[in-house]
Parts: structure tokens; C-alpha cells; sequence
């Protein structure tokens, strides 16, 4: 039978062979569960017990918890807060190293550190940095100047930032040599054309170097906006005591997720927490790759 | 043939016979739990008596990673794998009778009358009309840990009640030039095991009753409430705070540090605090209220014969189950893992109820409640919320007390109802 087909469709057969190894892998442990998870937040299910229809209710219930509107608001001001903030300073650095000869590889280096560093050391390290009075680094430091204690991960308002401060610095590294890549993908003939016509680097900078780093920065974007939505390791690991807290001010959805289904045991209700973010997820990068597409 | 063929290797020569006659009618049931070295170096040695004793039946054990367990649990007992007697944390007993994972205990071997008498009563909670679904070997308590070294300093002697409690933790905190606090009187945090001593120890002993209509009714809304809720956030939030929420992140790390005077725990934070060097601890019995009404909490795991075992299996269960709640198995409980045995004919004899270390949780068994929780993390963070409203926030202790109280009550509504 495979002998009567034509080449083409050998050729055909073959690839789909190859191909089917990913798509398999693809279907069991990505389709299937998200499937899965879309159908259960339909049900109410506590791992144990059998599973029930619950029809929209587990939905219902979302809309009316309070802490999920504050969880809502929370992971869209990491997204808000971090990506902008992260975006400018890698561009500064990329910028400024770009320039500098003197222990380029070796700066370069030292930005890049702590994006191989495991998230949950540094948030260990963060979280020691930011205890109160006598422990932690900075307060220690405040106190030597008779200045009173601030707190940090304790406060409503502080805690958030707090937070995201190192995971901003995390991703940095990884930022700054995507930027750098793309600054020396600009050709130097543009450069040398704004030399000979003796334009301000102002204006070079807004008119040839952003302009021409735009899928770069479309790139970063799309891909700090996903790690920010999903951040995680950082709150739960710097706030493991209280996880989310103080009051939920650093609770982002991932780990309300968590904590629904692993601590809750409310399976159904998590898997509704998780559709959610799935939507979020999905509109957010459907959005920006728009913008890189009418590039 | 084949599988005794292999049980003869295995065995090596010289013990082939025996081998071979009590391996022809073995039972052989599988034991479970979630892993901890104390707790399976002491289960091993259990299963190694219960082994002598009954030459008939095999224990396997098996164990997990805590974060693995109730799934590992949940998938295995329908479909007919896993585990003949399981060991669960008291407040999943409502979850695994609702999902027909476990059996009641039968009444012959167990009389419930026999076992209401014969140990400590906050076990009851384990017992549905007449019949018991589960019980321990080994519970855990509070009591109040010191640091003597800090005692001495300041010139203290151990508290026996709340007036003598709040004036050594005065005494025992420092604070610095730009007054910030650098070593407490007392520890705090509703993150810890503050959540239990509020909920069981204060307010019962401010003459109110946290729950009511058997833990489905939050009854903590209330003065007695208000006055415990008081009492606790008076540590940190007073003019002169003997205490700090969050200092040194943990309440048991400062503690370890040298860094508080006093610090409220469980039996379980004992072989943590021996290997801490340097550190001159002491143990007490938590603070009675001036008129001497004291109460404590004490929470478990149990053991439980599941719905698989059936026919020999469960014979041999009920046997097992029979041994590992035997006086016998709590006191090697006691001595390996250092968990307070569930009945009061091992835990009152002279030596343990007067020891050094494990008397004061002891005895703290004799007036321990056991809360039975719907959702423990939910619940705790709750507690954990009102005092940060209030320290965080501004709130009244009132307001904050009522919001706690209706958030609790919704928690439990939703599970009751299911």
C-alpha cells in the first residue's frame, strides 16, 4: 500500500511519522489537561469524592469573592509595574553597555547572573534583605542611622514592589542581552549617515535606534507581560509564612490558584481560577503579537 | 511454586523451612503514611513487634512526600491499590468518610464506650454516633517554651499565670536607640501555632466558647472573644510592645536565635530545638488566667482501615490497628518520635507526666480541646487577617473580631452544606 503512493505523499507520510511524536506528546500533556482542567472547573471536586456537575457556580463564586478582585488587581500591577520598569532599564543598560569597551563581558556578565540564579534562593536572600530590625540588611542599615525601621514585606503598600523589585532584576539580565543583540543588529550605515548630516544623539536615539528595535522590543514585551502574569516563585517564596499577604496585597493569581487547589482542596474552583488566567494569558499575547504582526 | 521458589532464595538456606511454612498462609496488608524520619523509624520498629507477635501477617509501609499524600491516597484506594490501614491528620476524617476511603472501626475490637474512657477526650472528635472512624497513636499539645538564659538576665522565673506571663515578657524585651525592638518577651504570629492558642486556649479562657453545634457555628464574635483578641494584640500593639509581628520572619527562628524570652509551640518543635546549639530552653505549661482556668489544643494523626481491606486483609487490619493504638506502641512513639501518647494510662504514668520536657504538654492534654476544622490553611489565614487589619489597617479589635468571625462562618456553611 505505502508502495502505490505518489513521492509527495511519501513524503507526506513520513513527516506526519515524525511529527507525530510532538503532536502526541502535545495532546497528552498539554491538550488533554487543559481540556480536563476546563472541564472541571464545571465540577466540584475535592481529589477525593467523586466529581459533580456544578454547572457556572464555581464561576459565580469567583465573581462574588472579593479576594479575587484584589487578586485580579494585584497581578495586573505586577504586569503594569514590572513590565514598563523592566522594559526601560534593561534598554538603559543595553544602551550604555553597547558603548562601553572597558570589562564589557564582565559587566555583562554580572547582569546576567542573577537570571541563571534559581528564583528561590534569591527570594530567600531578598526576604532576609528585607526584615525588620535585627536581622534584616536594609533596616540594619537604617538603624545605624538612628532612621526607624520601615517595613517592608509587613505593610499593605510596600510589600507589593517589595516583591517585585527582585523579579524585576531577575529577568533583567536575559532583557539586556536580547536588547544589546538587537542594538548590533541595527547596520552601522544608518549611524554613519546621521554622523554626516550631524544630528544629536537625542535625536538618533528616537528616530534610528528605537524605530529600527521595535520587534525587539515587541519581544520583550510579550515575553516579560507572560512571566509577570505567571509571576509566582518570588511572592510564595518571600512570603511563605503568609502567602499572598499581608491582607492579600502581594497575592497574584497563581498563587490563589495554588492555594485553592492544594490547601483548599477545591479543585473545581481553582480549575475556574485557572480558566481565567488562561484567558488572560491568551488575550494579553494575542494582542501584542497583533502589534508585532502590522510591523 | 515459582513464588515460593523466591522466597527461598531470599530467605537463604538456613531459614528455609520456617520460610516456607508461615510465608504459605501470610497475610499481607500495606500500612501508609506521609514521610518524616522520626515517624518512620518508629513505625518500622512497630511493624517489626506487630511482625514477632503475629508471625502470619506482613506490614508493608510505604510513605510519600507530604505535598504527594492525599493524591497519592485518593487515586489509589478506589481502584483497589494501596494501603489496608492509613494514617490522615484529624480534620481530613470528614473528607475521607464522604468519599468512602475509610471503614468505621468495628465495635467488638473497639468498643466506642471503651475507648471514650481509656483516651484523652479530645479523641472523641473522632467518633460519628456510636461508632469511631479512627485513632491515634500519638497526639500533639502547646505549652510555652523559655529561654533560661534570658530568664536569668532579666531576673524571671517561668510564668504559671498571664499577669506573671506579661510582666517577664516585659522584662525580657530589649529595643534599641532608633526603637525598634531587637529581642522580644514574647513571640507572636496567628502564622504559627497562635491561631490554635487564641482559638482553643484565650478565648475559652476568657469564659467563651469558640464553636458551637459541633464546630459548624462560629461562636468566637463574642466578649469573651473580644477580650482574648485583646489580650493577644496588647503584646505588640500596646505602648509598650513585649513582641513584634514578624520579627526575624518566624516566630520559632527567633526563638532559636536567642532572640525572644518566650515562644508558644507544639511537642512536634521539641527535636528541633534540642539540636539548636547554644540554646538553654526550658518548657512550661501555657499561662493560667488569674482564677486558674486553663485550656489548651491538641491536634493528631490518626489510623484508619480503609475500604479495601476486606475478608483476612481486614482481620489482619484490625489486628494491626489493635497493635499500633496499644500502650505499648505509644510509648516507643514517644520515645522515637517524641509525639504525647493518646492515652492517659501511658502519658500519666509518674515518669512521662513528670518529665522535664513532654510533662508540660502532657498535661496539657488533660484540658485540650481539638478544633475540628473544615479548611485549616483557610481558617488560620483568617486569623492571621484579623490581627493584620488591625495592626496594619487600624481597625477596632470589635470590627475586626466580626469580620473574621462571619468569613469563618462562610468557610464552614460551604462545607457543611456539601
Amino acid at each position: 500500500m505505502y508502495r502505490d503512493l505518489t513521492i509527495r505523499q511519501k513524503q507526506i507520510v513520513w513527516a506526519w511519522s515524525f511529527l507525530a511524536l510532538p503532536v502526541i506528546f502535545y495532546v497528552v500533556i498539554r491538550f488533554y489537561p487543559t481540556g480536563n482542567a476546563i472541564l472541571i472547573s464545571f465540577q466540584n471536586w475535592n481529589l477525593l469524592g467523586d466529581r459533580t456537575w456544578a454547572g457556572l457556580e464555581n464561576y459565580q463564586k469567583l465573581w462574588d469573592d472579593p479576594v479575587f478582585w484584589k487578586v485580579f488587581q494585584n497581578t495586573f500591577l505586577y504586569l503594569l509595574i514590572g513590565t514598563p520598569l523592566s522594559l526601560v532599564l534593561s534598554f538603559v543598560i543595553a544602551y550604555h553597555l553597547d558603548k562601553l569597551r572597558f570589562m564589557h563581558g564582565f559587566l555583562r556578565m554580572l547582569y546576567f547572573l542573577p537570571f541563571m540564579t534559581s528564583a528561590v534562593a534569591m527570594a530567600w536572600v531578598w526576604r532576609w534583605f528585607y526584615q525588620d530590625v535585627p536581622v534584616g540588611l536594609f533596616n540594619n542599615i537604617l538603624a545605624g542611622f538612628g532612621i526607624p525601621q520601615i517595613s517592608f514585606l509587613n505593610s499593605t503598600t510596600n510589600a507589593l514592589p517589595a516583591v517585585l523589585a527582585p523579579a524585576v532584576w531577575a529577568g533583567l539580565g536575559f532583557q539586556v542581552i536580547i536588547f544589546m543583540a538587537g542594538i548590533r543588529a541595527i547596520p552601522t550605515s544608518y549611524y554613519e549617515a546621521a554622523k554626516i548630516d550631524g544630528v544629536g544623539w537625542w535625536t538618533v536615539l528616537t528616530q534610528i535606534t528605537l524605530p529600527l528595535l521595535r520587534p525587539t522590543i515587541v519581544f520583550i514585551v510579550v515575553f516579560s507581560s507572560i512571566g509577570f502574569l505567571r509571576i509566582f516563585d518570588h511572592v510564595f517564596n518571600m512570603t511563605t509564612n503568609n502567602p499572598g499577604g499581608p491582607l492579600n496585597s502581594t497575592k497574584p493569581l497563581v498563587l490563589m490558584i495554588y492555594d485553592t487547589a492544594f490547601n483548599g482542596f477545591d479543585m473545581g474552583y481553582a480549575a475556574a481560577q485557572t480558566v481565567v488566567l488562561f484567558t488572560i494569558l491568551l488575550i494579553v499575547s494575542l494582542i501584542q503579537l497583533r502589534l508585532l504582526r502590522s510591523n | 511454586m515459582n513464588k515460593h521458589f523466591k522466597g527461598l532464595v531470599a530467605a537463604g538456606l538456613t531459614s528455609a523451612t520456617a520460610m516456607f511454612a508461615s510465608a504459605a498462609n501470610a497475610v499481607e496488608i500495606e500500612y501508609w503514611q506521609y514521610f518524616f524520619d522520626a515517624r518512620v523509624t518508629a513505625m518500622e520498629q512497630l511493624i517489626e513487634n506487630f511482625e514477632a507477635a503475629n508471625p502470619d501477617i506482613t506490614v508493608t509501609m510505604n510513605h510519600f512526600p507530604y505535598a504527594d499524600y492525599r493524591t497519592k491516597v485518593a487515586a489509589a484506594i478506589p481502584a483497589g491499590e494501596g494501603p489496608d490501614v492509613v494514617q490522615l491528620f484529624y480534620g481530613w476524617l470528614n473528607d475521607y468518610v464522604q468519599a468512602e476511603l475509610i471503614q468505621p472501626l468495628p465495635a467488638d475490637a473497639f468498643p466506642p464506650s471503651m475507648v471514650d474512657t481509656e483516651f484523652f477526650p479530645m479523641v472523641q472528635a473522632m467518633k460519628d454516633g456510636d461508632a469511631y472512624w479512627a485513632l491515634p497513636t500519638a497526639v500533639r499539645s502547646l505549652a510555652l517554651f523559655y529561654n533560661k538564659r534570658l530568664m536569668d538576665e532579666a531576673g524571671v522565673a517561668p510564668p504559671t499565670n498571664m499577669e506573671e506571663f506579661l510582666s517577664a515578657a516585659a522584662a525580657m524585651t530589649k529595643v534599641d536607640a532608633a526603637g525598634n525592638i531587637t529581642q522580644v518577651g514574647v513571640t507572636a504570629g496567628m502564622t504559627a501555632q497562635d491561631h490554635h492558642w487564641f482559638r482553643e486556649g484565650l478565648i475559652r479562657q476568657m469564659g467563651g466558647e469558640p464553636y458551637t453545634n459541633d464546630y459548624q457555628t462560629v461562636n468566637y464574635n463574642s466578649e469573651a472573644g473580644v477580650k482574648a483578641l485583646e489580650f493577644y494584640t496588647d503584646l505588640f500593639e500596646s505602648d509598650t510592645p513585649v513582641s513584634a509581628i514578624g520579627f526575624m520572619d518566624e516566630p520559632q527562628a527567633a526563638f532559636k536565635a536567642g532572640r525572644a524570652g518566650m515562644h508558644i509551640d507544639g511537642s512536634f518543635r521539641i527535636g528541633s530545638l534540642d539540636k539548636t546549639r547554644g540554646l538553654e530552653w526550658g518548657v512550661t505549661e501555657l499561662p493560667a488566667t488569674a482564677d486558674g482556668v486553663r485550656s489548651n489544643y491538641s491536634s493528631y494523626w490518626v489510623n484508619a482501615i480503609t475500604t479495601k481491606a476486606e475478608g483476612e486483609k481486614y482481620d489482619a487490619a484490625v489486628k494491626f490497628m489493635e497493635y499500633i493504638t496499644s500502650d505499648e506502641a505509644m510509648q516507643i512513639w514517644l520515645d522515637v518520635v517524641g509525639e504525647l501518647p493518646a492515652k492517659p494510662s501511658v502519658g500519666l504514668t509518674e515518669a512521662n507526666a513528670n518529665n522535664d520536657v513532654y510533662g508540660p504538654f502532657i498535661r496539657g492534654l488533660a484540658y485540650a480541646n481539638t478544633t475540628k476544622f473544615a479548611n485549616e490553611s483557610a481558617q488560620r489565614q483568617l486569623m492571621v487577617e484579623m490581627v493584620e487589619r488591625i495592626q496594619l489597617q487600624d481597625m477596632s479589635v470589635a470590627d475586626s473580631i466580626a469580620i473574621a468571625a462571619e468569613a469563618e462562618q462562610k468557610i464552614l456553611d460551604e462545607y457543611y452544606s456539601n
